[in-house]
């Protein structure tokens, strides 16, 4: 099992737009990764109703999880989305 | 046969009614007849068709709108969504019972987290009407779509539902909910669709009647007979020509400057604002940059803002309000505690002064703002109740270099006070909605109510008659930037108790410039004096109207006696 754990960049938190980002993003990734806030709930990151549901704000903590060889590049490149302020 | 309402703005026109279809009853809990793989086949089949629908609505709406679509359409297909519905399909549900528990159980999950999140609830409804519809072989609900343009009647429109309004196809709005200050009436007057709200017998109307919406006389003419189809359409073109003349600054028959002047929330307005002969900014709603913030936008973010807004009014006045949060806007970093009765909680100045720090962040960024720009900047506080608290927003502008700072008036205590708030505020600014909740003691929002949310009535008159003369016998100047400015003929009445200028929604200055035009001050103060004197909202519209009337017919503009003045009925 993979992590990362980075700080959220969007101004206004995983709100609806750079959710929808995000869980695009791991849906069309393949393989199940999952998303946690620290301290809290662990979801489905290509379910964007259980990302919103996290309530995640600016600089949260949260870690990104997930098995298998493509691992690695898919929680960059999702960790990535994550540090983005797309409200910017 | 005419059906009542409450009017928005001066229009009228002529259309064929298309019905907004209404929410579909909940699904029963009954045991489904099928088996879980049978029903999972036909949730699957219709979750698929509305996420592909959504999409597809999505590219044609683009930009915001679209974005909300886009995301609509991830939570038809989300796979969290679909576990939960295979759950209780095992356990027996039909698909149609299944789908409408799992979306609700989502939307209470929304709605716990408030804020943002609770915002999109709504959207999440919507999503779970329309896979139910699907599933029940219906149309989806929301506002259809006929190729030609309609008036459209709904019980009431949701923000999401005007987020994709066609407004090409849609020629009037008629609802049977709703008042003056809903959503659809906002709506209706940023957008210069003809409207009317809260329509008694509008459930009556079917699909395809041909009516003359009057907003104007606040009339709703089913089966129009030939006659009053060729008047509403004459007056359709009288009115169309009527916005085409040129604009001029606002004045009275005899000469009086009244400025009129636009409201705004945002430097997106303003070009059409000053086509349509805006004098300046009345009232510009800084809130609504920061309703989707989280935390408080920093000093610099603000500044470009106010900057955009400020270098569209060269050499004119722009009236900034202060953040004004709570009650039915709410804040996430000013509001965070509950309350029971948000319009009498911490909310405008008192929210502000709780967080000072963001009134100091956004008062130095005005500053800055300002020293940038060549517009005419006033700041202004809202929701003052007290003197004290003039007193402690003045001196805080001041201290960050703004020179003109005043209040707004829209708690009976500052209109009862406005002699000694105007001592030390540079003017004051009437906010007519809010100073009729307060004064008739009715949520503006609350549809049961609405009836008392009408300026007309004579005691928000007598409170507005004490704030203009105040700012009179002091030489300040008294705004008023409700929507009682935008009714042509209240705007009248409002100038008669001292008003010294009117801010609105742009698409209303032609009408009320064009009012203002046909009376003098006297015959302003004198329907004043007439409609302080009446029983109620209703005969002072109508007292008024019949006087102006008269005045309108005679000639010779006779000078009414010096005892027509509204300070004398006071005493």
């Amino acid at each position: 099992m993979l992590e990362r754990t980075v700080l959220i960049g969007s101004t206004n938190g995983l709100h609806a737009r750079p959710a929808k980002l995000f869980s695009q993003a791991a849906a069309v990734a393949g393989i199940p990764v999952t998303l946690t806030k620290t301290g809290g709930k662990t979801v489905n990151a290509a379910s964007i109703l259980g990302v919103i549901s996290l309530g995640i704000g600016h600089g949260d903590e949260v870690t990104l999880a997930a098995d298998g060889d493509a691992a690695e590049t898919i929680l960059d490149e999702l960790a990535g989305l994550l540090l983005i302020d797309h409200d910017a | 046969m005419e059906l009542q309402g409450i009017g928005i703005g001066q229009g009228v026109v002529v259309g064929r009614v298309v019905r907004m279809p209404d929410p579909m009853p909940d699904p029963v809990a009954a045991p489904s007849a099928l088996t879980p793989a049978e029903e999972g086949d036909r949730v699957a089949k219709a979750l698929g068709a509305v996420a592909a629908d959504l999409l597809a609505r999505a590219a044609r709406a683009g930009g915001m709108a679209g974005e909300v679509l886009e995301a609509q359409s991830m939570m038809a297909e989300d796979p969290s969504l679909v576990d939960d519905v295979t759950l209780r399909l095992a356990a027996g549900a039909t698909a149609e019972r299944a789908v409408f528990e799992a979306f609700a159980a989502f939307r209470d999950m929304l709605t716990e987290l408030g804020g943002y999140m609770a915002e999109r609830a709504g959207d999440l409804d919507d999503v779970s009407q329309r896979v139910v519809a699907r599933l029940r072989g219906v149309s989806a609900p929301g506002v259809p779509d006929r190729g030609h343009p309609f008036i459209l009647v709904a019980r009431d429109l949701a923000p999401a539902d005007t987020a994709t309004l066609d407004l090409s196809q849609v020629l009037g709005l008629i609802t049977l909910d709703g008042g003056p200050t809903s959503h659809t009436a906002i709506l209706a007057r940023e957008k210069s669709i003809v409207a009317i709200v809260r329509t008694n017998g509008a459930a009556g109307l079917a699909d395809g009647d041909e009516v003359i919406l009057d907003a104007a006389n606040n009339l709703v003419i089913t089966s129009p007979s030939a006659e009053q189809l060729s008047e509403a359409h004459a007056r359709v073109a009288a009115r169309a020509a009527r916005a085409l003349a040129p604009v001029s600054p606002g004045r009275l028959a005899d000469g009086t400057p009244i400025p009129l002047l636009s409201n705004l929330g945002s430097a997106d307005g303003a070009a059409a604002a000053v086509a349509l002969g805006a004098e300046g900014v009345g009232l510009f709603r800084t809130e609504f940059l920061f309703l989707d913030a989280v935390t408080a936008p920093t000093v610099a973010e603000q500044r470009t803002e106010y900057e955009r807004m400020l270098r569209a009014f060269p050499g004119k006045k722009v009236v900034v309000r202060a953040l004004d949060a709570g009650a039915d806007k709410p804040l996430a970093f000013l509001n965070d505690a509950r309350e029971d009765n948000p319009a009498l909680g911490l909310r405008g100045l008192r929210a502000l002064r709780a967080s000072e720090q963001i009134l100091r962040d956004q008062l130095e960024a005005l500053a800055q703002a300002d020293a940038a720009t060549d517009a005419e900047l006033w700041v202004m506080a809202p929701m003052v109740a007290t003197v004290e608290e003039t007193r402690y927003f003045v001196a805080l502008a001041r201290e960050l270099g703004l020179r003109t700072a005043g209040v707004m008036v829209e708690i009976p205590a500052a209109a009862l006070l406005a002699d000694r708030i105007l001592r030390h505020a540079d003017f004051a600014s009437i906010g007519t909605n809010d100073l009729t909740q307060y004064t008739l003691a009715a949520d503006r929002l609350l549809g049961s109510v609405a009836a008392f949310q009408d300026p007309w009535n004579p005691a928000v008159l007598r409170l507005v008659a004490e704030v203009g003369a105040a700012g009179a016998a002091l030489g300040k100047p008294v705004g008023v930037c409700g929507e009682a400015a935008a009714d042509p003929l209240l705007a009248v009445v409002l100038v008669g108790l001292g008003a010294t200028s009117l801010s609105m929604s742009a698409s209303a200055l032609a009408d009320v410039r064009a009012t203002l035009a046909d009376f003098t001050s006297a015959q302003a103060r004198l329907l004043a004096e007439l409609a302080l004197e009446a029983e109620d909202a209703a005969s002072a519209r109508e007292v008024v109207t019949t006087r102006a009337a008269k005045f309108l017919d005679s000639s010779s503009r006779f000078e009414p006696s010096p005892t027509a003045h509204p300070r004398k009925v006071l005493k």
